[in-house]
């Protein structure tokens, strides 16, 4: 039995905790640079304000609503993403975080009466983080999720599903019958792993429902579909297929992209955003002690604006698998120097890191140059040892006094004459992570 | 008959020559054993010792002088707990007007306000029907001499 524990409006929800007078008012939380809405409050979905609607589409309900807009603030949703993941651990033996909102618990021995063991843990994640949440227990991590949904929809369209499962929703409880009717109530692009293009050839098909999926034959989906949507298939019916992951498996690729704040037209300021964004993803390719073979990195302009369009990616092979930044930024750097044109207004750039592997797996050079040369005789930084100790120095630098404490001299220094650096206008505090920042209560 | 030594089956012991010997990183104590030895344990960890509920506790700064007679001045910074249920007399963090409050809470006899502690400040007193929300329970306040 798993259960699927899941913020309301996560992103929202933090942000009303500490600014109580956003409570009732339309807010939406915008995406990197203020682009676009990425978390809605209720009364904002009641306007209508779709995800991911742009900003300035939905600018006017400012002034006719009272519609709020508030900057990602990354670093408070982290905080409290961490307290009620360890709130919601205590609803079971093994907890898979699976997003910064999301968590599945795994129920397996765990005796009595679930639906009313997660209302206790519903309750306690309100009252000790103010994030309201949506519980969904079930046979199967789908069903889980299924249940989630039906949870949240329940309490915020009234009419949608029956009452009773507002907030907290038990599949383990409920008849065959009434799961059945259940699942006939839910769309099938509602059931997880069903992207938008499923939904549409399954629509085509005559499945429509999340019973109707759960109801063909898998073998059937395997041959019009994939094995994973037959996996789906096959847990809609109850037969779990997958078990909770507790310990995160190694990213196969890792990626730092951003837009910028503002147009970018100079080949040096890229070289800055390429280095910065390299960085920072030799940073996580470190922590999970990989190394990368391969370095994508793309810039391009906006399609959002009418003017001429360029947009272009390149792959650098690394000689050899490695983690360090200041080797990857030189291959990145070399790749950006080859696409770029001068002449357009860059909009948003990045770097993937590809082809990753363990770091304690790779195949060494053969360097007939520095193999002519006593390794004694090598400056530090030269040796591989030596580039280690610089890599492994650099994280705990960073994470002692902060990101950016140290960094490579061409990522350039954060300030006002950083052109690319992004747009955050309406940012809240860091109430939870920073000392200055803590609010204010009047006494 | 006396064995013959050179069909000897065992194994001929080699010379040994430079044979690495692996260093411990560890010193050998000639002295006194430290009396302190078997009653080592933690230093005092403040977050510890204030904090019964890490996940549920917020810091937050006070601005004002109602609260002084509690001990509670303007720019101390406080921990306040969410996990514990407020009752009567506790220092409590409350919502007014989307604003956090700081005051004492009193409950008895039905009725709910909040006091000051400080007389020349009123008492906030919620209105019929209103309901007061009260966001934590201050657990300590932090003042700081010098920083």
């Amino acid at each position: 039995m798993f259960a699927l524990v899941d913020g309301n409006n996560f992103y929202v929800s933090c942000e009303r905790v500490f600014r109580p007078s956003l409570n009732q008012t339309p807010v939406v939380v915008l995406s990197n640079n203020d682009g676009c809405a990425i978390a809605r409050s209720n009364e904002a979905k009641a306007l209508d304000i779709k995800m991911g609607a742009p900003w300035f589409k939905i600018k006017h309900l400012a002034e006719s609503h009272g519609l709020v807009a508030l900057s990602a603030n990354f670093a408070l949703y982290g905080d409290m993403s961490d307290r009620m993941m360890a709130i919601a651990a205590g609803l079971g033996p093994s907890q898979e975080i699976y997003s910064i909102d999301e968590s599945f618990i795994g129920l397996d021995g765990v005796r009595g009466d679930l639906a009313k063991r997660a209302r206790i843990i519903r309750s306690r994640i309100l009252q000790w983080t103010g994030i309201p949440c949506g519980i969904g227990i079930g046979a199967t991590k789908t069903l889980a999720k299924l249940a989630n949904h039906i949870a949240k929809t329940a309490e915020r369209k009234p009419g949608s599903y029956p009452e009773e499962y507002a907030q907290i929703c038990d599949f383990s409880r409920i008849c065959n019958e009434e799961l059945q009717y259940l699942l006939d109530l839910t769309e099938v692009s509602e059931v997880w792993g069903v992207g938008r293009r499923y939904a549409m050839q399954l629509k085509e098909y005559g499945v429509h429902t999340a019973l109707d999926l759960a109801r063909i034959d898998p073998a059937v989906v395997r041959s019009r579909w994939s094995v994973v949507l037959e996996r789906t298939a096959r847990e809609l019916r109850g037969i779990s297929c997958m078990q909770i992951e507790d310990i995160a498996p190694d990213k196969k690729e890792i990626a730092c992209t951003r837009s910028f704040g503002h147009p970018v037209t100079e080949l040096c300021d890229l070289q800055e955003a390429i280095s910065a964004f390299t960085s920072r993803a030799c940073e996580k390719l470190r922590r999970q002690q990989s190394h990368a073979n391969k370095i994508l990195c793309f810039i391009r302009t906006s399609p959002f604006r009418k003017e001429k369009q360029y947009s272009r990616s390149v792959c650098v092979q690394l000689h050899a698998p490695s983690s360090e930044t200041s080797l990857i930024a030189h291959a990145a750097i070399s790749g950006l120097n080859k696409i770029y044109q001068p002449g357009y207004n860059y909009a948003k750039a990045g770097v993937m890191l590809l082809d990753l592997q363990p770091a304690d797996q790779s195949q060494l050079r053969l360097d007939i140059d520095r193999a002519e040369a006593a390794v004694d005789s090598l400056p530090p930084h030269c040796t591989d040892i030596g580039r280690s100790t610089l890599m492994t120095t650099l994280d705990a630098v960073n994470q002692r006094y902060g990101r950016g404490a140290l960094l490579l001299a061409s990522a350039g220094l954060a300030g006002p004459d950083r052109t690319w650096s992004m747009k955050q206008e309406r940012r809240t505090p860091q109430y939870t992570t920073r000392w200055s920042d803590i609010a204010t209560a009047r006494a | 008959m006396p064995p013959r030594a050179t069909h000897s089956p065992r194994p001929t012991p080699l010379p040994i020559l430079n044979w690495p010997v692996g260093v411990i990183d560890a010193s050998v104590r000639a002295g006194f054993p430290s009396p302190a030895e078997d009653h080592m344990v933690k230093r005092i960890d403040l977050m510890e010792q204030l904090i019964q509920h890490p996940q549920a506790t917020f810091l937050l700064r006070i601005r004002g002088e109602s609260m002084r007679d509690a001990g509670i001045f303007d720019g101390d910074v406080v921990l306040v707990d969410r996990a514990i249920t407020p009752g009567h007399g506790q220092v409590v963090v409350a919502v007014i007007d989307g604003e956090f409050v700081c005051k004492t809470l009193y409950q008895r006899a039905g009725r709910i306000k909040l006091k000051a502690a400080n007389v020349t400040f009123a008492d906030i007193v919620p209105k019929d029907g209103q309901t007061l929300e009260i966001w934590g329970v201050v657990i300590a306040a932090i003042k700081q001499f010098r920083t």
